[in-house]
Parts: C-alpha cells; sequence; structure tokens
C-alpha cells in the first residue's frame, strides 16, 4: 500500500503516443506531463523533460481523454449480487472508461438526496468516477416528480426513469418545464408500455418463428416522437437514450434539424447485433429495447455517422448467471457491455462508419459536453483522466475474466481489436 | 431407418423422410390401441416423465397412454403438485428427475424454447408436447396422419388453417410440416392474430375465410382464446364467429370430401358450429391417432426402427 501510494503520487510523463482529444482538435504525436492529478501541459515529443516523474512509454499507442459512459446501471444500493459501484467501476476501468453515469433504479431508487449521497459515498473508493442519474419521478412511478432540486445539489446532473417509459405525457411535460431551472438534462426510456405489452423480443419473423411475443418498433419510435414533441413544447433539454429503431434515428435527425434540444444515444450491440442472436432462445439477446434488423442497423450507422446519434454508451446492466439461465421469457433483460465497448466501437472504424477521432469523440467529448461536466478533454489544466489504446491488440472477449461481478454478453468470444492498455483516473493509473 | 435426434423439439429442423417415417411407424402402432390387450414391449423397462407446466388433459393422457401401451413406466408431474410452487427453477426440477434415472422427458410448458433449453442440458431424450407459441410437434404430426391416412396422401393438398396464428403453436408446426410434405398452406384470422413472417415460411395469408376455404382439402380450426378479446384482438365473440367460424354454410365452398379437424378443446359456436363438430368424425379420429404417433415418436426416438415397430 505504502508503495502504491508513492508511485500514485508521482509525477507522470506519457510520452510518444498519438494524442486524439477531439474537444481541442488535437490529432498528433504529443508528450503528456501529469502532475497532481491534472494534466500539467502538452508539448511535442521529447520537448517535456521527465525531471523524475514516472514515464509511460506510448509510442505505437492513442491517447484520448478517459472515456465516459453515461448509461450504466451499477445496482448499487440493493442488488448488489449483480454489481457494486466497486466492481462496475473495476469493470468501466478495465475497459478503458474513467467516468460512468449510474441509472437510478436501484433499491431504494435513486429518487432523492440520501440515495445520491449514499452513491457518491461509496464511489469514493472507487475505480472510476461516478455521475449519478437521478429519477424523474418518485420511485419512477411516473406519477409526480422527484425532487429535482435536491437531485441537482446533491449531484446529479441528469434525470431519468430508465427502464421505464414516463407513461404519463403531462408529467414528462413538466419534469422538461421544471428542469430548466436547473439546465438539468432529463434522459428518456422511449417505449409504449402498451405496445410493448409483454413482449420479449423484437416483433419480426424471428419472433414469429420462436414463438415469443414480439415488441414492434413502433413502441420506440412512438414515445420518441412524443418526447421530441414534448422538448419542443417545453425547451427542456431531451437526451434519448439506446436508441434503436430507424424510425428513432429518423426522427432524431428530423428534430435536430428544427433546432429542437435533443440528443441521442446508442449501444454496441444495437450496431453489432440483429434479432437473429436470439435464436436458440439466448437470453443473452435479450434486452430492451430489444434487437432489430439488418435495416435498423444500417440506419443506426448512419445516424452516428451524420451526428444524428450524439453518444455510445453501453446501458451496462449486469445480471446474476442463475437469473439469466432458464426460461426466455423469465430472464431479465439487459447485458453487460462495458468491457466490449471500446472493442465493438472501433469495428465501427475498421468498417469505415467512423473516423477514429469521431468514434472517440462520442466515447469522451461528446456524453460531457451533453452531461455538462468538465470532463472528456486533455486540456491542460483539466483532471488527468486519460485512456491509452492500443489499436492494434486483437483479443479474444472471454467473460470469465471481466472485472464485472456479472458475465451476461453476447459477445463472449468475439474477436476484437483495439483495447484500452491502461486508464488513468485523477493521475492515477 | 431410425431418427437421427435425440429430442423430438420441434417440426422445422424436421426432414420430409423423418416426418415420413414417423407417420408410416404410427401406422403400425395404431392397430395396438385396437386389440385387446393393448400393449407391446417395445419400451419395457424405460422410465418416461410427463413434465407439464400448463393443463392439460388430451396431451398428458395421450403420451400417457403412448408410453404404458409401449411397456414403459410413466410418472406424470404437474405444476401443482411439484417444487415448482417452491420456486425451483426448471433445470433443477428436470436434473432432479434424471437424477431418478428416466429415459425420456415430456415437456409441456408455457414459455416458448423450454424443452430445447432442457434438451440441451440433459441426457434424457426430451419431446415437446407443446411450448408456449413455438412448437407443438406431435400435435402436428397426428394431424398429418390423420390427413394422409383420410385423403391418401399430403401432397398437393391445400390445408386451410384458420383462427388465432399469433398464439398458435399447432398452427406454426403445422405449418412448417405440411409445407414440407408438398401441401399448400393456407393461413385465416383477423389481422390482429395473424403474425408477421407467414409468408416467408410459405404459408399465404387470408383475412377473408370463405376465400381461405375455397376449394381446401382439409379445414383446420383453432381454438379462440377468449381472454385475447381484452387484449383488442377481436371486438366480440359474435363478430369472430360471424368472420371466422366454421359453419355448414362456410364449408360448402371447401373441397367435397374436405375434413374438418380442431386440435381441442372446442369452443362451440365460435370457431366451430355444433352442427360441423358434429358431423365430422375426423376430430375424435384425430385424438385416437395422438396415441399412435405418440407411441412411434417415443419409440424411435429411444432407437427403435421402423423395421421393428
Amino acid at each position: 500500500m505504502h508503495h502504491e501510494s508513492c508511485i500514485m503520487n508521482l509525477d507522470m510523463l506519457i510520452k510518444n503516443g498519438h494524442i486524439i482529444d477531439p474537444a481541442n482538435k488535437v490529432d498528433e504525436k504529443l508528450d503528456i506531463l501529469v502532475s497532481e492529478g491534472k494534466i500539467s501541459r502538452l508539448g511535442k515529443p521529447g520537448s517535456i523533460p521527465a525531471n523524475g516523474a514516472h514515464v509511460i512509454d506510448a509510442a505505437g499507442k492513442l491517447v484520448v481523454p478517459g472515456l465516459i459512459d453515461m448509461h450504466v446501471h451499477l445496482r448499487e444500493p440493493g442488488f448488489e449480487y449483480k454489481e457494486t459501484i466497486s466492481t462496475g467501476t473495476a469493470a468501466a476501468k478495465a475497459g478503458g472508461f474513467t467516468s460512468v453515469c449510474c441509472m437510478p433504479n436501484t433499491n431504494p431508487i435513486n429518487d432523492n438526496r440520501s440515495v445520491t449521497e449514499f452513491i457518491l459515498s461509496q464511489a469514493r473508493f472507487a475505480a472510476a468516477r461516478v455521475y449519478p442519474i437521478g429519477a424523474i419521478t418518485k420511485g419512477s412511478k411516473g406519477e409526480e416528480l422527484a425532487e429535482m432540486a435536491e437531485l441537482h445539489s446533491a449531484g446529479c446532473r441528469a434525470i431519468s426513469d430508465d427502464g421505464k417509459p414516463v407513461a404519463n405525457a403531462a408529467i414528462m411535460r413538466r419534469a422538461l418545464e421544471y428542469s430548466k431551472i436547473f439546465d438539468m438534462l432529463v434522459i428518456s426510456h422511449c417505449e409504449d408500455s402498451a405496445l410493448a405489452a409483454k413482449g420479449v423480443m423484437n416483433e419480426g419473423i424471428v419472433s414469429t418463428e420462436l414463438g415469443l411475443r414480439g415488441i414492434p418498433r413502433a413502441a420506440e419510435d412512438v414515445m420518441t416522437s412524443r418526447d421530441i414533441s414534448l422538448a419542443e413544447l417545453s425547451g427542456g433539454r431531451l437526451h434519448i437514450a439506446h436508441v434503436s429503431t430507424a424510425g428513432a434515428v429518423r426522427m432524431i435527425r428530423d428534430a435536430k434539424s428544427r433546432g429542437v434540444k435533443v440528443t441521442a444515444e446508442t449501444c454496441p450491440h444495437y450496431f453489432s447485433l440483429t434479432e437473429e442472436a436470439v435464436r436458440g432462445y439466448n437470453t443473452m439477446a435479450k434486452m430492451n429495447p430489444p434487437l432489430r434488423t439488418s435495416d435498423d442497423v444500417v440506419a443506426l450507422k448512419e445516424g452516428l455517422k451524420d451526428g444524428t446519434i450524439d453518444v455510445i454508451v453501453t446501458d451496462h446492466a449486469p445480471h446474476a448467471a442463475d437469473e439469466k439461465a432458464g426460461e426466455f421469457d423469465y430472464a431479465p433483460f439487459g447485458i453487460v457491455g462495458i468491457e466490449t465497448s471500446l472493442g465493438l466501437t472501433l469495428k465501427l472504424v475498421d468498417e469505415g462508419v467512423l473516423s477514429i477521432a469521431e468514434a472517440i469523440r462520442k466515447l469522451t467529448a461528446q456524453p460531457a459536453a451533453i452531461l455538462k461536466i468538465d470532463k472528456g478533454t486533455l486540456s491542460a489544466g483539466s483532471d488527468a483522466d486519460i485512456t491509452i489504446i492500443d489499436l492494434s491488440e486483437e483479443w479474444v472477449v472471454d467473460s470469465s475474466c471481466f472485472k464485472s461481478k456479472s458475465k451476461n454478453t453476447p459477445f463472449n468470444g468475439w474477436k476484437l481489436k483495439g483495447r484500452a492498455v491502461q486508464t488513468i483516473v485523477g493521475g492515477k493509473s | 431407418m431410425s431418427l437421427s435426434t435425440k429430442d423430438l423439439l420441434g417440426i422445422k429442423s424436421m426432414t420430409a423422410d423423418e416426418i415420413k417415417l414417423i407417420l408410416d411407424t404410427a401406422l403400425t402402432f395404431k392397430d395396438v390401441s385396437e386389440r385387446d390387450i393393448k400393449k407391446v414391449p417395445a419400451l419395457r423397462g424405460k422410465t418416461v416423465i410427463n413434465l407439464f407446466y400448463e393443463a392439460s388433459t388430451r396431451t398428458r393422457t395421450s403420451f400417457e397412454l403412448a408410453g404404458k401401451r409401449l411397456s414403459a413406466d410413466v410418472i406424470n408431474i404437474s405444476t401443482s403438485t411439484s417444487s415448482v410452487v417452491k420456486g425451483e427453477t426448471l433445470l433443477d426440477t428436470a436434473r432432479n428427475i434424471e437424477a431418478m434415472k428416466c429415459d425420456m422427458i415430456i415437456v409441456r410448458h408455457s414459455c416458448s424454447g423450454a424443452p430445447e433449453y432442457l434438451s440441451k442440458r440433459l441426457k434424457s431424450s426430451v419431446i415437446n408436447a407443446g411450448d408456449g407459441f413455438h412448437e407443438h410437434p406431435t400435435q402436428a404430426l397426428l394431424d398429418m396422419f390423420t390427413i394422409r391416412e383420410k385423403l391418401g396422401k399430403l401432397e398437393g393438398l391445400t390445408v386451410a388453417i384458420v383462427g388465432d396464428i399469433m398464439h398458435s403453436r399447432v398452427a406454426r408446426s403445422n405449418i412448417y410440416g405440411l409445407i414440407a410434405m408438398g401441401a399448400k398452406v393456407r393461413v385465416c384470422g383477423p389481422p390482429t392474430m395473424i403474425p408477421p413472417g407467414l409468408e416467408c415460411m410459405g404459408a399465404q395469408v387470408y383475412y377473408d375465410m370463405d376465400k381461405a376455404v375455397e376449394g381446401a382439402d382439409v379445414v383446420m380450426m383453432l381454438r379462440l382464446q377468449l381472454e385475447r378479446q381484452a387484449a383488442g384482438l377481436f371486438p366480440g365473440v359474435r363478430e369472430y364467429a360471424r368472420l371466422f367460424g366454421l359453419n355448414q354454410q362456410r364449408l360448402s365452398g371447401a373441397a367435397k370430401h374436405a375434413l374438418v379437424m380442431h386440435p381441442g378443446p372446442m369452443n362451440r359456436g365460435v370457431e366451430i358450429s355444433s352442427e360441423v363438430a358434429d358431423n365430422t368424425p375426423v376430430i375424435l379420429e384425430q385424438v385416437t391417432n395422438g396415441v399412435a404417433v405418440r407411441m412411434a415418436v417415443m419409440f424411435l426416438l429411444s432407437g427403435g426402427t421402423k423395421a421393428e415397430a
């Protein structure tokens, strides 16, 4: 312990790396000096003397702002058997993420100051920074607004009833209006509950063949349309969570072109898999919204490319092995993702969908800007949250090696290229 | 020839030859049930478990009789009397049963895929006795057996399946099987009960029952679950019967020799008029044939060949 703390207190010089800092439009070889947990300066390779700093040779590697995942479930408090703030942030760090936003569907729900404060107190010892997201409504029941001022002053930068839609349009309207006091981001889980009904996968030929209840794409589109209208009406800042359909991409693109304050995210599984992955009643392919069709995958990639979709998140949703075993109908929705997100996102770079700088922007500067947090850049003076990526490393996903407490991934055994080799949080690696 | 698989999970993955093998084998078993002594020693010493997570009288009894007529020891387990109510998982229940050394587990479950899930994890043969809205393979086999017995063939026939296709495992298994055997399949029902993608399976979709029945060699009616009304799938029984109920007048549009079938239990006056139901002997013959077909399936899955049957 003593030895480790000595190293952590040292200055750090990251040499010869290829820096990509989209917020500052930096894309070149630079050295970075880290001092007292902050980025002290950047300079041409060889221009900064080590002066006793711990030297990290990043030759041949990418050096980028610490990655941000603005949509994860850390499960604490209440579901510590699935994940804890400690294991979830360890997983984040292993995946290259230095900051995560945790959704409020814990037990108790994070709809009040004391739960937010509990999360933040647990996060003091965490491997990555934790930004709690508060609930939109009390108990996420969709009935009355949660105390937004309390949540905001306790540290929430966004609110969401994620996992559930706010079914009542009037309540959603009021949430978006009231959020303007604090410039709070409202994150919407767009799903029409009546249309989704008891569905467990995308509605289509595969659900017909498997005899599983389908969730039509319209269940997402209808609510996306509603919330865009409400954002327009209220002037609040709306962020659409886990976009999975071509229709939602189209509507968000249109709304942005009209100047509506709306941003959007999608997850690696929605652009990497289709409903075909459910065949064999694979519960690892069960999530909400469900995996869609190849047409939707094409539309999501277009949306990522043209900027309609601002952010890539994981919706990291740990569940215990026993819960994901058994009947498909009974398995809970959701998969872990934070340790495979970067590798799957880099596939988009290989495919030519995104440039490397655009991919990194969607994992750093964009979520930081949407959340209005002072993160996601390598500007001098900012916190030294830095991810070093080896783009050439080929690796095979092995869920048994995950730092996450849960192993529920559909990507086990996938060969990926590119991986975070070092994740530095506040100057500590 | 014998079946190459350990389990019978669905018709979708079966070849025409495999279906024909089962139907041919069932023919030789059919007369066992007609004898005074309704028993052959084919499965003597084998243990068969009926594991039913959903209420059933007809299918469970049919499997039980089939097993007993093959001299197997048959045990029935249903949810109300099992450890399921204590919260035991499906797999734990099945593994406990297997630990008592059984050879075959017949599973009915309200969740699609439950038999497939067990089959991958158990050494015993698993027979799907109906899973969710997925498949009910022995029902389709007994339907095909009955059609072949009555009309002499399957190839080239036109079969209309009418009713709630979306929630019907019987419909799915019959679509796969009949198409594999060279029949033409029409499906008919309100659009609210027609799931997407049926054309991709090779079926033609009709909303007009008269057109669906026109010239058909077989009219297969499905049971209407009355609780679907609350989900908005149809406005009421009266209108449903008017649009999708089989009555004598509507049946007159079918081929002269047309068979009327129903997997049971029937809602008289809803999907089928009593007049039609009571004038067709086929619906009860389906039940009779069910025993023979299930004997054939159990026999073939336990390694028997048609020549030994």
